[in-house]
């Protein structure tokens, strides 16, 4: 797993994003880190959704955070439409920002419990001085529409007043109004009930097919994943693991973690219960002291000396098909789901 | 795994005595438990009848709000000293708990039925080693020597899957994992074999492949030990292969009550139907349309008249929203649910066909599956804003 390598990435030119080496490292007193990401490397094409997998501790929020630079990178490069993201600083980042948005996990703490829903998301455009008070007022309204919402009712209203995934689509609203290139969102739908959180998912293709945005979608659930993405990769430990469109993910995983993920999932179905359990044992390692060689083979049943020492690069295992393992599965997964 | 039975420390038998597998080891009839507040009473738990078996798993699914951890809480008494009313009964191995003192209670709780919460780090005393708090029950409820309750607490960690478990005996929960918390609390759970589990959304809190580790040895441990199992979850995918019995609760009632196999194949109610179809399939291909539920669940304090379901419905007809459907049994085998226009039955199919021709503009807006993706999304979700606002 401790996959690096710079494989998976495509043509730069065409690419929105492209993310190479990133490398996020927290002092931890008495001089050690935190390795939360380790050289990953990835790009996102204009119009695709990047879906980002993993377990708590993975690595995949920080990654979320360093793209949009709220935690600062210390190695690697991003670009965004090609000009360096990384290191730059004041007013040239400043700049920058509107075109990368985020949307977080719990609705209502990302809200300011004090203002009006209107002046919420109205403060973007005020921060940027886009048009004037009247212009800002009908672009709100085409906003709170567009996310489903009345904005008669809705813009004189608190936070408060809306449940959980009417917040949610109040963050989302406010993440559009400087009409961004790239949404970023950092499970947007786990702290929702399972109908709400389908409102909430059909809303997201919704506005990326009406705005053209670039999405990376950041979640712990696989099958929330793969609903949102055109491609997806599995993190662990800091790492990238595998990277696929998602049919191909989840038809033949190549990693032992994608395949123990996948068949972790409960299915809400009792007749595919007798289902051969790919689990892996334990938990995942300190990020402190992260495992030499491939990070999962501590946890990895395939595990063998080679993977103790040698890091495995990303290599080819099929078409836009990515996997960083010395020993990947190649049969197709034990059960369809 | 080793059953605690083959070896020499587990702890003396219960004063209750071995249940009758013949008689239900738990009988809920009627439990209603109301909150009263500034806005009025809050129906939470609003009629709840069920039976357990010695041994049986059942699921309890529903939504935040449905009320499941409400009827957790209320069967095992943990409720609130004020400002609550609980009516109805229920019936653990004979004995009616909602006739019991707190003090005859402290007798069965723990020690008769025990109790698994969602965050292992707020149910743990993060002051008290691990070893402490395993021994702490049988100590108490049986009368355990130190020496003899702590080789049984670590043969707890053991049988839990706890690693070196004599050395974690002398750990602070603040030292262990989420998962190896969650372990422990089960230990504790464990420690007085008890007849009947509450597990109140245990793995909620964890990742996913923790999760599978923990539901596998809840499982594991509930087949060897003969324990019944109630558990609460949000999830369908949770309780899909492990339990004998689930019931989906809405609003405070329980809709549909089957046997596991039956209800998947042959859901009645509707909101089973719904919940269901809202949850992303790692079967279908990426980017496929979600079925939503329009609307939010009814206010507590002031719940439709009719089926509690029916504003949401896309079955709903007339008699829905006037008069509240009983909890009956159909197609055999103890399966009940609480509806007048089943799903999959001639007149439930009859009724969507109505709605779906147009004749219920509620329902109209429900089917999404089928609906232009630009204008579905701000039909539905309007819906749910002209109904959603919370009064103040």
């Amino acid at each position: 797993m401790a996959g690096s390598g710079t494989a998976p990435l495509r043509d730069p030119d065409v690419a929105l994003l492209r993310v190479e080496h990133l490398t996020v490292e927290f002092p931890a007193g008495r001089g050690r880190r935190v390795h939360a990401v380790s050289d990953v490397s990835f790009d996102v094409y204009p119009g695709e959704t990047l879906g980002l997998v993993g377990e708590s501790g993975c690595g995949k929020s920080t990654t979320g955070r360093a793209i949009m630079q709220i935690s600062r990178p210390t190695g690697g490069s991003v670009k965004l439409a090609g000009r360096e993201i990384v290191g730059t600083t004041g007013e040239a980042l400043r700049q920058i920002r509107p075109e990368m948005q985020m949307i977080f996990q719990d609705p209502i703490s990302s809200l300011n419990p004090r203002r009006r829903v209107g002046d919420i998301v109205a403060q973007p455009l005020e921060i940027w001085h886009r048009g004037d008070a009247e212009a800002r007022t009908a672009k709100v309204r085409e906003l709170l529409g567009a996310v489903g919402l009345d904005p008669d009712t809705a813009m004189g209203r608190r936070p408060h007043q809306f449940s959980g995934g009417q917040c949610q689509r109040i963050s989302i609203a406010r993440a559009l109004a400087l009409e961004p290139t790239l949404l970023i969102c950092d499970e947007p739908v786990s702290a929702l009930d399972v109908s709400v959180q389908a409102q909430i998912l059909n809303l997201l293709e919704d506005m990326k097919a009406r705005y053209g945005l670039t999405m990376i979608f950041i979640a712990h659930d696989l099958a929330v994943v793969k609903n949102v993405s055109d491609r997806v990769a599995v993190m662990y430990l800091g790492k990238l693991c595998e990277i696929a469109p998602p049919d191909e993910l989840y038809r033949n995983p190549a990693h032992p973690y994608t395949r123990a993920l996948l068949s972790a999932i409960p299915i809400p179905d009792p007749t595919v219960r007798p289902r051969r359990r790919e689990g892996v044992a334990g938990e995942i390692p300190s990020p402190l002291a992260p495992p030499s060689g491939c990070r999962f083979r501590t946890r990895c049943p395939r595990t063998t000396s080679r993977c103790e020492t040698e890091e495995p690069a990303m290599t080819a295992a099929g078409d836009g098909h990515f996997v960083a393992c010395h020993h990947p599965v190649v049969e197709p997964a034990p059960v369809a789901g | 795994m080793n059953s605690p039975s083959t070896r020499s420390s587990r702890p003396a038998p219960v004063s209750l005595g071995p249940p009758d597998p013949t008689l239900p080891l738990l009988e809920v009839d009627g439990l209603a438990t109301h909150f009263l507040t500034e806005r009025g009473m809050v129906k939470a738990v609003d009629g709840v009848t069920f039976s357990l078996r010695p041994g049986q798993t059942l699921g309890v699914v529903g939504e935040s709000g449905s009320g499941k951890t409400i009827l957790a809480r209320s069967i095992m008494g943990l409720l609130p000293p004020r400002n609550v009313t609980r009516t109805g009964t229920v019936r653990f191995a004979g004995h009616d708990l909602t006739a019991m003192s707190e003090r005859e209670l402290a007798h069965v709780r723990g020690r008769e039925i025990a109790m698994i919460f969602q965050d292992p780090m707020t149910s743990l005393n993060p002051v008290l080693r691990v070893g402490r708090q395993i021994t702490e029950s049988v100590r108490h409820h049986l009368g355990m020597s130190a020496k003899a309750a702590r080789a049984w607490g670590t043969e707890l960690l053991d049988m839990v899957g706890i690693p070196a478990p004599g050395l974690r005996m002398d750990d602070y929960p603040h030292e262990l994992s989420g998962g190896m918390r969650q372990r422990v609390t089960i230990a504790i759970a464990l420690a007085c074999e008890p007849k009947l589990i509450i597990a109140d959304e245990p793995t909620t809190a964890l990742d996913v492949t923790v999760q599978a580790q923990i539901l596998d040895l809840l499982q594991e441990l509930q087949a060897s030990q003969g324990m019944a199992l109630i558990l609460v979850t949000h999830d369908l995918g949770v309780v899909a292969g492990r339990t004998d019995d689930i019931a989906v609760m809405y609003a405070g009632k329980i809709v549909e009550h089957a046997p596991t196999p039956a209800l998947f194949a042959q859901m009645r109610h509707p909101y089973t139907e719904a919940l269901l179809r809202s949850i992303p399939k790692l079967d279908d291909a990426s980017h496929t349309r979600l079925e939503t539920i329009p609307g939010r669940p009814p206010d507590l304090v002031a719940p439709p008249p009719g089926c509690r379901f029916a504003p949401r419905c896309m079955l709903v007809q007339d008699r829905c929203r006037t008069e509240l459907p009983e909890l009956t049994a159909g197609g055999g085998s103890g399966h009940r649910y609480r509806c007048f226009y089943p799903v999959g039955t001639e007149i439930g199919e009859a009724a969507r066909a109505r709605n779906e021709a147009g004749a219920t503009p509620a329902a109209a807006s429900a089917s999404t599956a089928s609906a232009p993706r630009s204008s579905m999304a701000s039909r539905v979700s309007t819906a749910s804003e002209s109904d959603g606002s919370r009064g103040h």
